[in-house]
């Protein structure tokens, strides 16, 4: 509902015989949800604009001739409304089986069997037959050429959703509506395969599909043929928002299911869990210092060659979003890779040398929220340890996929830890899964590598408050004390001491999704408030990673704090909650990375560099 | 420029409306004044759904708004008419007029007209005529001498959409969007162009509000019947003797008109266009108006000899093809109709099967989101109504 309706005058409506009062501007849907009656939808998403174009939401509203659809309708005036008229249900039959003419359903084979709008809405509404014929043959190819994003335009029922998604939370319009009448479609620039368009891979169409029309590309096969080689070793690292999820597959939304889904993946086959949080800490540890470093030089030698603001780097869809539409701003983006990358950077080397196992024969998966991680993981400049440093890119649905068909309930397995080396999880790396987590994990760092305290004595128990929450860009500024500590040896080689920041205002700001970071940029092209930023956040996704495009279906804002509930939970749980205390990490700085932060080594290894693609693609 | 004189079969009033009049008595009236006048005269809005002009006019009047607008709907696509055409061709001054009345009694300042991308070639003499109105102070500043009240108009071209002829998917084309219908409520009289308060009427519509303040609202009213105020013009074509743009009153049969354009023998006349209803000989007793069959001016005459099956092919091509293609009801349906014709063609649709087809044919004038898959099955299920028989029979008798 809109700001302006909270103030705005009450209206009795009376639905199905039920009244209540609304505020003028409330559609019918909405007051029908506030009384408990349910009417159906499929256009319409929580999180996206009205379209009213599917029409199959149609309910009678008294003294008008045609029904109106109740997504968009807006209640001004004291209406009688009637949800299930003969009318009605003749109307929803016909339109879902004109939906259903078009549609090439196979249905058992669809990755969407048994969570796909369009069918439980046919089961709903009693269609009993193809009345108006049905499509027995695909008449177009899918596009599975890319990394990322399947589309199947024969399972399309034009309902938009994508396009909006991609227009409005995405500002990418890599998909749009294209002909007209029995001609129109939903199509790329030139109807182009995906991957050769500016589409960012960030997977959040797919999440607001009704249908199997786009889905995920499911490397589940080829990993269960390496789990099945026993020449390999199959290692898989599990971000943190995944388990924010998984539950959800499992009938346990807002339950975090960290440990069973450990045991899970062991009971699949897996040689090794390990926790991405390892390297969200390692991150954190050369993105932080790529920071301090850029803010010395910029601010105290003069030297701008790394710009500031510092961008985030950790999220795929963001760095293509950046990558196609703001390539000048490339040199503002950290260096660091992103935790995944990392982690398959140490596997195929550090921890292929400690347990003399030759990286050939490793096989490098990666539990993500999100299906840019896909891309990410092909992506040319990911081979630095001399193969293709992660070899496959999972997604939440599809590692519950796994799980279902080795026949393992995830509620009813024990509860287990993550393996070594990369056992011990901070509540820092955590965090990464929420919207401004990954900037709160490198603040709490920052802070006490300077101030030599504890960031518990400036924050109750290390929240960084004003850092949180959902709101689209935000930005925050935070006094660094008077007093500050000695620079600590992990980076004494970068900075001589901290007198040049004491007393300063470190400002940040924090984006997500990227219609939200076109909004800073442009601010920042402006000369506004985020063009005086020290350090940005971006996530490609809404909400952060725990929006993921890979994550469980269906997504909603309601949903995604739900997730965010159970990541700010485990933060809380964990002994570490700051990257530069997780043991782990100062091991591989002490046995491996032995220059430290942002030297030689770890340049070859954990950072990389980027690609300006433009907006035209050849 | 070629004016296209021929086309015109009977004495238009438009003709005895001296330009400049009506719109400076105008504006000696107080903006409610005028609207009064209009809703006197009980005119209804001439492009074919035929929603009373003083009360939209009043609508975006009290409608809040920094800024309103003025749209004229030049699209004219409806198959078969062009009265619109003739209008600005002859007597363009006096829609403009129209306009600048329209834009004093809602408080705008700015009017747009969206014309026809077909027509293209009246652009150049319409630019000419407005910039005439200028020099003769009908537009600009202090219109018509009316201190303060400043007024103009630009020519925007349209692209060729059907659809971009409802008002709302005209707004959107007018934003330099996918021409496609908007949700309404709300109504562009309180969220139009650019989300602004804006009166659309057609080319007509606003020809006919200049002509009333000359002539009186209670000469408008006295014509015609008592739902359907006035005199109307009517684009004629088919098979007849004298194709053309006529102005009749409403409330006149279909066999007195049959009979002034010379189709007397013929067996229905599709009237309102494609998306209008088709009249059997048997019904030509019928009269034209809102009360009876309505009409935006198109007058399809059906000589005895064609097919009603190819007819109705024709229409069903059109929508399948113009539907904008946003809601489902719209674009399958139309095509699902049109497939039907197919099958009737072939001898391949069962009647049980062309039964389900106007039940469908129901929900689409009842669940589309605009008026075009609204009224594009009318047509189908008038033509299975009257000729179920010969669809069925496949050839013509
Ligand atoms: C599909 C469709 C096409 C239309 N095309 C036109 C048109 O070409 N010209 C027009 O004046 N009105 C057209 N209309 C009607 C307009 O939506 C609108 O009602 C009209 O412009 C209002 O003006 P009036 O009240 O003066 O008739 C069309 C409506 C529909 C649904
Ligand atoms: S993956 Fe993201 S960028 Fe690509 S089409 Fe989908 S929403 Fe748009
Ligand atoms: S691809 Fe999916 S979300 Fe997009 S229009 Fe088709 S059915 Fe809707
Ligand atoms: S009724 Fe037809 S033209 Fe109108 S919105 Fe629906 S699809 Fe578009």
């Amino acid at each position: 509902m809109t700001e302006q309706s909270v103030n705005a005058e009450l209206i009795s409506v009376n639905i199905d015989g039920k009244e209540i009062q609304v505020p003028s501007g409330t559609t019918i849907l909405e007051a029908a949800k506030k009384l408990g009656i349910r009417i159906p939808t499929l256009c319409y998403h929580d999180d996206l604009c009205i379209a009213g174009v599917c029409r199959v939401c149609v309910v009678e509203v008294e003294k008008k001739w045609q029904l109106q659809a109740a997504c968009a309708f807006p209640i001004t005036d004291p209406i009688t409304v009637h949800t299930h008229t003969p009318r009605v249900r003749k109307a929803r039959r016909h339109i879902l089986e004109l939906m259903l003419s078009e549609h090439y359903g196979e249905c058992y084979s669809c990755g969407r069997n048994g969570n796909c709008e369009l069918r439980s809405l046919a089961q709903e509404y009693g269609v009993d037959g193809y009345r108006f014929g049905h499509v027995e043959e695909p008449e177009c190819e899918k596009d599975d050429i890319g990394f990322s994003v399947v589309r199947d335009m024969n399972k399309c029922i034009q309902c938009r959703r994508c396009v909006r998604t991609c227009a409005e939370f995405q500002s990418v319009k890599a998909l749009h509506t294209m002909g007209r009448g029995i001609n129109s479609s939903i199509g790329t620039y030139f109807d182009k395969p995906l991957s050769e368009v500016v589409c960012i891979n960030c997977g959040q169409c797919i999440n607001r599909c009704p249908t199997g029309a786009l889905q995920a590309k499911d490397y589940t096969e080829a990993v269960w043929a390496a789990i099945d080689d026993p020449k390999k070793h199959v290692v898989i690292q599990t971000a943190p928002a995944p388990r924010s999820a998984i539950g959800e597959e499992f009938g346990q939304p807002g339950v975090p299911m960290t440990f069973q889904m450990n045991t899970a993946l062991r009971q699949i086959g897996f040689d090794k869990v390990f926790d991405t949080n390892f390297t969200a800490d390692l991150t954190i540890i050369e993105e932080g210092t790529e920071l301090i470093l850029r803010l010395y030089k910029n601010l105290v030698q003069g030297d701008n060659s790394a710009p500031l603001p510092q961008f985030t780097s950790c999220s795929p869809g963001w760095v293509k979003y950046i990558e196609h539409f703001y390539p000048e701003y490339l040199a503002h983006v950290s260096s660091a890779k992103s935790p995944q990358q990392m982690f398959g950077a140490v596997i195929k080397t550090w921890y292929a040398e400690i347990n003399n196992i030759d990286p050939k024969d490793i096989v490098s998966v990666a539990l993500m929220p999100c299906t840019a991680k896909k891309f990410e993981c092909n992506r040319p400049e990911m081979r630095d340890s001399g193969y293709q440093d992660v070899d496959f890119g999972l997604t939440t649905r599809e590692v519950a996929k796994m799980i279902r068909e080795a026949g393992i309930d995830l509620n009813t397995v024990p509860k287990s830890n993550f393996d070594a080396p990369f056992g011990t999880a901070t509540g820092s790396g955590v965090i990464f899964a929420a919207t401004g987590g990954v900037m709160e994990a490198a603040l709490r760092t920052v802070l006490e590598l300077i101030t030599g305290k504890k960031v518990e004595d400036f924050y109750a128990h290390a929240d960084i408050i004003p850092i949180r929450g959902f709101e689209g860009c935000r930005y925050v500024e935070l006094k660094i004390p008077e007093e500050v500590g000695p620079v600590p040896d992990l980076i004494k080689h970068l900075v001589p001491d901290w007198d040049w920041i004491k007393g300063a205002t470190v400002k940040v700001g924090v984006a997500h999704g990227t219609a939200n970071a076109r909004k800073v940029l442009e601010d920042i092209k402006a000369g506004g408030k985020f063009s005086e930023c020290h350090f940005i956040e971006f996530m490609a996704c809404p909400g952060g990673c725990i929006g993921g495009g890979g994550q469980p279906i269906p997504t909603s804002q309601w949903i995604r704090e739900a997730r965010a509930k159970v990541i700010y939970g485990e933060d809380n749980d964990y002994e570490v909650r700051k990257s530069h205390e997780n043991p782990d990490v100062l091991r591989v700085y002490t046995e491996y990375f032995k220059e430290g932060p942002c030297s030689h080594k770890s340049h070859e290894l954990l950072h990389t560099h980027y690609t300006p693609r433009g907006k035209f693609i050849e | 420029m070629a004016i296209i004189k021929e086309s015109i079969r009977n004495q238009i009033t438009f003709s005895q409306i001296p330009f400049g009049e009506g719109l400076k008595k105008g504006v000696q009236l107080t903006p409610e004044e005028l609207i009064k006048v209009v809703r006197d005269s009980n005119i209804r809005g001439r492009g074919g759904a035929g929603f009373p002009t003083g009360m939209k006019w009043s609508f975006t009047a009290a409608a809040k708004g920094d800024k309103k607008y003025v749209v004229c709907n030049a699209d004219e696509g409806e198959p078969g008419t062009f009265k619109d055409r003739v209008i600005f061709s002859n007597w363009a001054k006096l829609v403009f007029e129209g306009m600048a009345l329209a834009g004093y009694a809602i408080g705008a300042d700015e009017g747009i007209i969206y014309l026809r991308g077909e027509y293209t070639f009246l652009r150049k003499e319409l630019e000419k005529q407005l910039e005439e109105e200028r020099a003769a102070g009908l537009l600009g500043q202090n219109v018509a001498g009316k201190e303060g009240f400043s007024f103009d108009i630009h020519v925007h071209m349209g692209s060729g959409a059907y659809v971009c002829g409802e008002e709302t998917a005209l707004l959107e084309a007018l934003e330099g969007h996918r021409g496609e219908a908007r949700n309404r409520p709300p109504f562009p009289a309180t969220c139009g162009y650019l989300g602004k308060p804006t009166v659309v009427n057609n080319v007509e519509t606003f020809a006919w509000i200049a002509s009333i303040l000359v002539k009186g609202a209670d000469w408008f009213k006295g014509l015609g019947t008592e739902k359907s105020a006035g005199l109307k013009l009517f684009s004629v074509s088919g098979d007849v003797e004298r194709p053309g743009v006529y102005e009749f009153p409403f409330g006149i049969t279909v066999e007195q008109l049959l009979k002034e354009v010379g189709g007397e023998g013929a067996k229905a006349v599709q009237i309102g266009g494609a998306s209008g209803h088709c009249v059997p000989a048997s019904n030509f007793n019928r009269a034209i108006a809102y009360e009876d069959v309505a009409t935006g001016g198109s007058i399809m005459v059906i000589g005895p000899q064609r097919s009603m099956l190819d007819v109705l092919e024709n229409f069903m091509e059109f929508f399948a093809d113009e539907s904008c293609g946003q809601c489902v009801p719209c674009r399958i349906g139309n095509s699902k109709l049109l497939e039907g014709v197919r099958m009737l063609q072939e001898g391949e649709c069962t009647s049980k099967y062309l039964n389900e087809l106007c039940k469908l044919a129901e929900t689409m004038q009842i669940a589309s989101k605009c008026g075009l898959g609204q009224s594009s099955p009318t047509a189908f299920l008038d033509i299975v109504k009257y000729f179920r028989r010969e669809l069925f029979s496949g050839q013509a008798f």
